[in-house]
C-alpha cells in the first residue's frame, strides 16, 4: 500500500517539477520567441499558411478571435459529423463497424470538438479506424490546440499595455499544435508503444485465451490516440473501457505515464502566464489555489477508496486492498482514486476505474472537482475557467479593502462583473436544468429505462452526465443507459454551451481590460498574488460551488453516504 | 474642528419618518430599483395569496401548507420587506434633516434687493433669481449664495461651518464668495447671486440625498450585477429543486419553496444596498463636506495622489522671521534698525514678523517726511527712503543684489554663504541693505504645522502619495517637503504647473485629488479626479470641483479620502457577509425539506434544530432580523484602517467572511430555541 501511495506522490511531484521549465516553454511559444522548433515545422507551417490564405502575423482583436475560433470549429464539426455519419464504407474499417446515426453522430462530433469526449459509443464496434484517427484523433488535437490558444489570447490580454491587439488566433492555434502538442504526443506514443500498445492497421487479432477459447480481440492505432487523449485533456477512449482496457493502459508504468501526460499541459499553462507576465508570482498564487483545492478533493478520495466499503465490509468481504469493485486489479485501489480526481479536475474524463463504483463521497468528489472546473482545469480552458473566479474575487475583494477593485493593473467594472457573472451561472443552470429534466421525467414516467440503480445513486448517474457534458470533462456514471436522443441531445447541447461560453466570457472580459488604462500598483493596490489574496479566491470557488450544487449533492451522493 | 450637528444614531423623529417611508416604499415601482428586494416582496405576494387558498382549503394540503404557518412565513417576509425599506428611508432622512437643518436658515430670509437704479427694495430670498444684486450689513442673513462685487465684511460662518471665528470676504480676489444663511457681522456689501434658487450646492445636496436624482454609482452598478447574478444562481436552484424533489418522491409546500428562495438570495446587502450610499453621502456632509454626487465620495476612496497647497495646509499660514546676520563689520543694533525701518511699509505678514522679532519700540523712531516705499511683487523689496537720504531696501536676495551691484557695491562673500545656508535649512532668506551696500540677512522660516507628519504618515500608509504645492524655490520646499513627509514636491508653482502635473499623473494611470480656493485653482480642480474646493473660494472654483469644504480645512482631503474608502469597504464587507450567511441557512433548510422521505438526511441536519417547520421559521427570521441589526452599520461604515490593502482584506475576510459563516449558525440555533417552544 505504502509504495502505491509514494507511486502516486511521485507521479505528482514529477509532474510539478516539469511543468516548471515546460511552462517557460510555453510562454516563449506564445511570445512569439524562437524554439528550437521552428527548423522542423516552421517551412511546413508556412506553406499551410500560405494554403490557406491566412496572415499568421495579423493581429485580432479579441471579437476576431472570437469569430476566428468558432468559425474554424464549425467546419471542423461538419467535417466530424460526414466521417462519423459514413465511416462504414469509407476505407481503414477492416472490423466492418457501421456509420453513426444522426444523433449519436451529433453527440460524438461535438463531445470530440469541444474536448469533452463524452462517449456513447464503444470504440470496437461503434468506430472504424479512419474514424478513430481522421475524425477522433484529429479533433483530439484541434480541440486541445482550441483552449490552449484561447488562453493564449488571455496571456496576451493581460500585459500592461493598452491595446486592443491581442495577437492571431490561427497562429497560436497552429503553434499550440506543433510546438507543444505534436512533439510530447509523438514522444509519448513511442513509450506506450514499447510498453505493449498496439499501433496497427490491421483488424481484430485472434488470442486463445488459457481457458483455451478462441476470442477475437479488437485493435487498431491504440498508442498515438493514449498519448494525445491524455496530453490534450481529451479523454475519449480508443476502447469502450478506456484506460482501464489492458490494450489502452496495459501496467503500471504506461500508467504513470498517462496520469502525467494529462496534468502536464495544464500544470504549465500556470506557471506560462507567469513567465509570460514576467510576475512568475501570481502563477505560484493561482497554482496554490489550485493545488489545495485538488488535493482537499483526492486526498479524501484516496482514503475512501483504500479503505474499502464498509457495507462490504459488514458482510464479511476482505476490503483489505481497498474498494476494488469497478478497479483494475493491476492498478489498484489507490491509484484508481488519485486517477479519478485528477481526471475530474482536470477536464480529461478518461478512466482506469469506474466511477460508477466509486464510493458514495468520492463520486460527489468527482462531481465537485468537475463543478469546480477550474483546479488545473483542461488544456488552456482551465486557466480561463479559473479567470472568471479571479474576476469575481478580486471585485469582492477590491470592495473589501475600499478600493475599485484591479487586476493587474486593469480596473474591474460592472462590464467586466456582468461577464463574469453570466458565464459562471452558466454551469448551474446548464447542470441542475439538464438534471432537473432528466429527473422531471423520470418522475413523471417510471417507466423509462435509462436508470440500473434507482434511488440516490440513479439520481447521481444523471447529475453526473450533465456535470461532466458542462465541464467538457467525458467521463461518466456508466450506469446510465445514455445512447438515447434525449441523453445524445441533451448533453449535445450541454457540450456547446459547456464549451464556447466558458471560453467567450474569459476573452471578452481579458479583450475589455486590455482596452483600459494601466493603473501602476501603488502601496494601496490590493496584491492578487498574495496568499490572503489566494484564500479569497478559494472561498470565492468553495461558496459558488457549494451555494449552487448543495441540494442536487445532498439528494444524490450525500443521500447515499448517509443511508449507508 | 467642531460639528453642530448631532452625531446621535437614532432620533425618534427620524425613525418615524423611516417607518412611514418604509411602507410607502412598499410600491413595486419604487422597488423594482432594487432587483433583491423586489423579488422578495414577489415572494411575499405569492405567500398571501397561498395564505388565503391555504385558508380556504383550495389545493392539496402537502403543498399548500397550513394557514397559519402561511400567514407567519408571509408576515415575516413582509417584514424583511419592511426593513429594507426601513434602512433605506432612515438613511435618507439622516442625510435629509442634516441638510435641512443647513438650510433652514435660510427659508424666509428678507433681502435688500439692489434695482439697476441704485434703489433698495425688500423682498423674500426665495424671489432672488441668478444675476440679482442685493445689499447686506452689519447684523443681516445673506440670503443666497453668491460673490461680492462691492466691498468688504466680516462674516459669521458659524451657521455652516461650525467655526466661531469670523472671516473678512471682499470683492475681487479669491474670497468673494458668501453663501447663504450666514450673517454680515460688520461692514457693507453688495453681492451678486450666482445660484438660482434650489441650484445652491445644499439644494443639489438635498435632491442627491433625497434620491429623487440620486445616481448609481460605477461600483454600485457593478455590485446590483453581483447581486442580482446570485439572485439567478438560487433561482436555478430552487426551481430545480421540484423535480428534485420529485424524483425523491418528496411533496414540498409553497411556504417551504418560498422560504428557502427568500433566504438565499442577498436581502442584507440587497437591503442594506442603497443605505450604505446614502450613509456615505451623510457622513461626507457630516465632516462638513457637500458632494455634488455619490460618484465623488466613491472615487475619493481611490485616490493614488493627493496634491496640497504647502501655505495653510502643511505650514502655519506665513513665514516667521527668526535670526538677524549682520554682515562682517556692521553693528548687529545698526542693522536691526535699518530692517525694522524697511518693514515698517511692509503689509505682508513677514514684514510684520520682522518688527515682532527686533521688538524694537517702533514709535522711537522719526519717519516724518520719509517716503514709504511699500512691497510689491515686481521689485520683490519694501524700504524707506528717510529725510537724511538714507535709502533702506530689504527684499528677496536676486532683487537685492541687483541693487546693490548696480550701485557700485559688492555682496559680501560671507553673507552668500550665510544665504545658501538658510535656504538649504528650509528657510527664506531676505537681504537689508542701506545706500546700495548690504548691512545683513534676516532669515524666514516656516513653521510645520503641529500634527501634520502623523497625518501624512497615515496617507502614506493608504497607499496615497502627498504633493506639496509651493511657490517657495526648490531648496526651500525641499528642506520643508521632507520635514513634513510629503513624497512629492511642485517648487516655484504656477496654477500651469498643477495641472501639468494633474495631467501627468492621470496618463499614468492614477486618480487625483487637490484643494483649492482661488479662480486660478479652477482648471486644476476641474482636470483632478476629485477637487474638493473651500466655500471661501471664488465661485469659479466652487463650480470647477465636485466638493465643497464648508470648514476650509486644507487637510480634510483626509477624511474625504478615509469616507470613500469606508463606503466601499462596507459594502464589500456586507456583500461577503450576506453571501456567506447562506451557508448556514443550507444546513437549516435543506434537511427539513427532505427529512420526512430521506429520514438519513437527518444527519445534515448539524444544528440539530427542533423540528422542519421550526427550522424553516429560524433561518426566515434570523433572516429578516439581521436588516435591522445590521443598520447601525451600514450607516456608520466599517472601520476603516491604514493597515494595508493584504492585511485589511484579511481582518474584513475574518470578521466578515468567516463571521458570514458562523453567526447564522448561532443565531438560527438561537432563534429554533425559541421557535420550538411554541411550533
Amino acid at each position: 500500500m505504502y509504495s502505491e501511495i509514494l507511486g502516486v506522490v511521485a507521479v505528482f511531484l514529477l509532474t510539478i517539477l516539469l511543468a516548471l521549465p515546460f511552462g517557460r516553454y510555453v510562454a516563449k511559444v506564445y511570445a512569439g520567441d524562437r524554439t528550437f522548433l521552428d527548423g522542423v515545422f516552421g517551412p511546413l507551417e508556412r506553406l499551410f499558411f500560405r494554403l490557406s490564405g491566412i496572415d499568421p502575423t495579423r493581429q485580432m482583436t479579441w471579437q476576431d478571435h472570437l469569430k476566428a475560433m468558432l468559425t474554424i470549429n464549425l467546419v471542423w464539426f461538419f467535417g466530424a459529423m460526414f466521417i462519423l455519419m459514413n465511416q462504414g464504407w469509407l476505407p481503414f474499417n477492416p472490423d466492418g463497424n457501421p456509420s453513426m446515426s444522426p444523433d449519436l453522430a451529433f453527440n460524438t462530433a461535438i463531445s470530440f470538438m469541444v474536448n469533452c469526449n463524452l462517449q456513447h459509443y464503444s470504440g470496437e464496434t461503434g468506430m472504424s479506424y479512419f474514424g478513430q484517427i481522421a475524425c477522433l484523433m484529429f479533433l483530439q488535437f484541434v480541440s486541445a490546440g482550441t483552449g490552449m490558444a484561447a488562453a493564449a489570447v488571455v496571456f496576451h490580454a493581460l500585459r500592461p499595455e493598452q491595446t486592443v491587439l491581442l495577437g492571431n488566433f490561427y497562429n497560436f492555434l497552429v503553434k499550440s499544435c506543433t510546438r507543444i502538442l505534436l512533439p510530447i504526443a509523438f514522444l509519448a506514443s513511442v513509450f506506450f508503444v514499447f510498453r505493449g500498445m498496439p499501433a496497427t492497421i490491421a483488424g481484430k487479432g485472434e488470442m486463445v485465451t488459457l481457458e483455451g477459447d478462441t476470442v477475437q480481440v479488437s485493435r487498431g492505432l491504440v498508442a498515438p490516440f493514449v498519448a494525445i487523449k491524455h496530453l490534450g485533456t481529451n479523454g475519449g477512449g480508443y476502447f469502450g473501457a478506456n484506460s482501464a482496457h489492458p490494450l489502452e493502459n496495459p501496467d503500471y508504468w504506461t500508467n504513470q505515464v498517462e496520469l502525467f501526460l494529462q496534468s502536464i499541459i495544464p500544470m504549465a499553462m500556470v506557471f506560462g502566464l507567469g513567465f509570460f507576465l514576467k510576475r512568475p508570482k501570481i502563477s505560484w498564487s493561482i497554482f496554490g489555489v489550485m493545488t489545495v483545492g485538488f488535493l482537499l478533493l483526492a486526498i479524501p478520495n484516496i482514503y475512501m477508496e483504500s479503505r474499502g466499503n464498509p457495507a462490504l465490509q459488514a458482510m464479511g468481504i476482505d476490503q483489505g486492498i481497498g474498494a476494488m469493485e469497478g478497479k483494475e486489479v493491476r492498478l489498484g485501489s489507490i491509484s484508481g482514486g488519485y486517477w479519478s480526481i485528477l481526471t475530474t479536475v482536470i477536464s480529461t474524463g478518461s478512466v482506469n476505474s469506474m466511477h460508477d463504483s466509486s464510493m458514495p463521497l468520492s463520486g460527489m468528489n468527482e462531481l465537485l472537482a468537475m463543478m469546480v472546473n477550474a483546479f488545473y482545469g483542461g488544456v488552456g480552458v482551465g486557466i480561463l475557467n479559473y479567470f472568471i473566479y479571479l474576476i469575481l474575487a478580486v471585485f469582492i475583494a477590491g470592495l473589501m479593502v475600499g478600493r475599485t477593485p484591479e487586476l493587474m493593473g486593469k480596473k474591474v467594472e460592472a462590464r467586466e462583473v456582468k461577464i463574469a457573472m453570466l458565464t459562471a451561472l452558466l454551469s448551474p443552470l446548464l447542470i441542475m436544468g439538464g438534471t432537473a429534466t432528466a429527473a422531471w421525467l423520470i418522475a413523471h414516467d417510471p417507466s423509462i429505462p435509462w436508470l440500473n440503480n434507482p434511488g440516490f445513486h440513479g439520481f447521481s448517474e444523471m447529475l453526473y452526465e450533465f456535470t461532466s457534458a458542462n465541464a467538457n470533462n467525458g467521463s461518466g456514471f456508466e450506469g446510465l443507459g445514455d445512447n438515447t436522443p434525449f441523453w445524445n441531445i441533451t448533453t449535445g447541447i450541454v457540450l456547446l454551451l459547456g464549451r464556447y461560453i466558458p471560453i467567450i466570457g474569459p476573452v471578452a472580459i481579458a479583450g475589455l481590460l486590455a482596452s483600459k488604462k494601466y493603473v501602476p500598483e501603488g502601496a494601496g493596490t490590493l496584491p492578487t498574488d498574495s496568499v490572503t489574496f489566494g484564500v479569497m479566491v478559494f472561498s470565492v470557488i468553495a461558496i459558488i460551488t457549494a451555494l449552487s450544487y448543495f441540494p442536487a449533492l445532498a439528494l444524490g451522493p450525500l443521500a447515499e453516504y448517509f443511508s449507508m | 474642528m467642531k460639528h453642530p450637528h448631532s452625531n446621535k444614531l437614532f432620533e425618534p423623529e427620524l425613525i418615524r419618518t423611516g417607518l412611514r417611508q418604509s411602507v410607502v416604499k412598499l410600491s413595486p415601482a419604487q422597488l423594482i430599483r432594487n432587483p433583491v428586494m423586489f423579488t422578495v416582496e414577489v415572494g411575499t405576494l405569492v405567500m398571501l395569496v397561498v395564505t388565503i387558498l391555504s385558508a380556504t382549503g383550495t389545493g392539496e394540503r402537502a403543498i399548500m401548507g397550513h394557514p397559519v404557518y402561511n400567514l407567519f412565513i408571509f408576515i415575516l417576509l413582509l417584514l424583511t420587506v419592511l426593513f429594507a425599506n426601513f434602512a433605506e428611508a432612515f438613511a435618507e432622512a439622516r442625510g435629509k434633516a442634516q441638510a435641512d437643518s443647513l438650510r433652514k436658515t435660510r427659508k424666509d430670509t428678507p433681502a435688500r434687493r439692489l434695482l439697476a437704479d441704485g434703489v433698495e427694495i425688500l423682498t423674500a430670498s426665495a424671489n432672488l433669481v441668478q444675476g440679482d444684486r442685493f445689499v447686506c450689513a452689519a447684523g443681516d442673513i445673506v440670503p443666497a449664495d453668491g460673490e461680492i462685487v462691492e466691498g468688504l465684511a466680516s462674516i459669521d460662518e458659524s451657521a455652516i461651518t461650525g467655526e466661531s471665528a469670523p472671516v473678512i470676504r471682499e470683492a475681487g480676489g479669491d474670497r468673494s464668495s458668501v453663501t447663504g444663511g450666514t450673517r454680515v457681522l460688520s461692514d457693507r456689501i453688495v453681492v451678486e447671486v450666482t445660484a438660482r434658487p434650489g441650484e445652491s450646492f445644499l439644494d443639489k445636496m438635498i435632491a442627491l440625498v433625497e434620491g429623487a436624482r440620486r445616481q448609481k454609482t460605477p461600483n454600485e452598478i457593478a455590485l446590483t450585477i453581483l447581486l442580482a447574478g446570485f439572485t439567478l444562481v438560487f433561482v436555478i436552484v430552487c426551481v430545480t429543486l421540484k423535480p428534485f424533489a420529485d424524483y425523491a418522491q418528496t411533496p414540498i409546500s409553497v411556504a417551504a419553496y418560498v422560504s428557502l428562495f427568500v433566504c438565499l438570495i442577498p436581502t442584507t446587502i440587497g437591503g442594506l444596498l442603497s443605505a450604505i450610499g446614502i450613509a456615505g453621502m451623510d457622513r461626507a456632509l457630516r465632516a462638513n463636506v457637500i458632494t455634488k454626487s455619490g460618484k465623488a465620495v466613491e472615487t475619493a476612496g481611490d485616490i493614488d495622489t493627493l496634491l496640497l497647497d504647502k501655505t495653510g495646509t502643511i505650514t502655519i499660514g506665513n513665514r516667521k522671521a527668526t535670526h538677524f546676520y549682520p554682515a562682517p563689520a556692521v553693528d548687529e543694533r545698526a542693522f536691526v534698525e535699518a530692517a525694522v525701518l524697511s518693514s515698517l511699509a511692509d503689509e505682508t505678514p513677514e514684514g510684520k514678523s520682522i518688527l515682532e522679532l527686533a521688538a524694537l519700540p517702533v514709535n522711537q523712531f522719526d519717519t516724518n517726511g520719509a517716503v514709504q516705499i511699500k512691497f510689491s511683487a515686481e521689485t520683490r523689496s519694501s524700504g524707506i527712503d528717510l529725510t537724511d537720504g538714507r535709502q533702506i531696501r530689504k527684499g528677496a536676495v536676486d532683487a537685492m543684489k541687483r541693487w546693490i551691484q548696480s550701485s557700485g557695491h559688492v555682496f559680501p562673500e560671507v553673507l552668500d554663504d550665510r544665504v545658501r545656508a538658510i535656504s538649504s535649512n528650509g528657510g527664506t532668506p531676505l537681504v537689508v541693505a542701506e545706500n546700495g551696500k548690504a548691512l545683513g540677512v534676516v532669515e524666514l522660516q516656516d513653521i510645520i504645522k503641529p500634527g501634520i507628519q502623523e497625518r501624512f504618515a497615515r496617507l502614506h500608509r493608504m497607499g496615497v502619495k502627498t504633493v506639496m504645492v509651493t511657490g517657495d524655490n526648490p531648496l526651500t520646499a525641499r528642506f520643508i517637503a521632507e520635514k513634513a513627509g510629503v513624497d512629492d514636491f511642485i517648487a516655484e508653482a504656477t496654477p500651469e504647473d498643477k495641472l501639468a502635473y494633474i495631467r501627468k499623473e492621470q496618463e499614468s494611470g492614477k486618480l487625483v485629488a487637490m484643494m483649492g480656493d482661488g479662480t486660478n485653482d479652477a482648471p486644476a480642480l476641474a482636470q483632478a479626479d476629485v477637487g474638493v474646493a473651500m466655500n471661501s473660494g471664488t465661485q469659479a472654483a466652487k463650480e470647477a470641483g465636485n466638493m465643497v469644504d464648508l470648514d476650509n480645512d486644507p487637510t480634510k482631503l483626509i477624511e474625504v479620502v478615509e469616507i470613500g474608502k469606508q463606503l466601499l469597504m462596507t459594502r464589500g464587507a456586507l456583500t461577503t457577509f450576506s453571501i456567506a450567511n447562506d451557508v448556514a441557512k443550507y444546513f437549516a433548510i435543506v434537511p427539513a425539506l427532505f427529512i420526512h422521505s430521506i429520514p438519513a438526511l437527518q444527519s445534515l441536519n448539524i444544528m440539530r434544530l427542533h423540528s422542519p417547520e421550526s427550522a424553516i421559521l429560524s433561518a426566515v427570521i434570523f433572516n429578516a432580523a439581521i436588516i435591522p441589526a445590521l443598520i447601525p452599520l451600514a450607516l456608520k461604515g466599517v472601520a476603516y484602517k491604514p493597515i494595508g490593502a493584504s492585511a485589511l482584506l484579511q481582518r474584513n475576510l475574518l470578521i466578515y467572511g468567516l463571521g458570514g459563516v458562523v453567526v447564522p449558525f448561532l443565531g438560527i440555533k438561537v432563534i429554533d430555541l425559541v421557535v420550538s417552544l411554541f411550533v
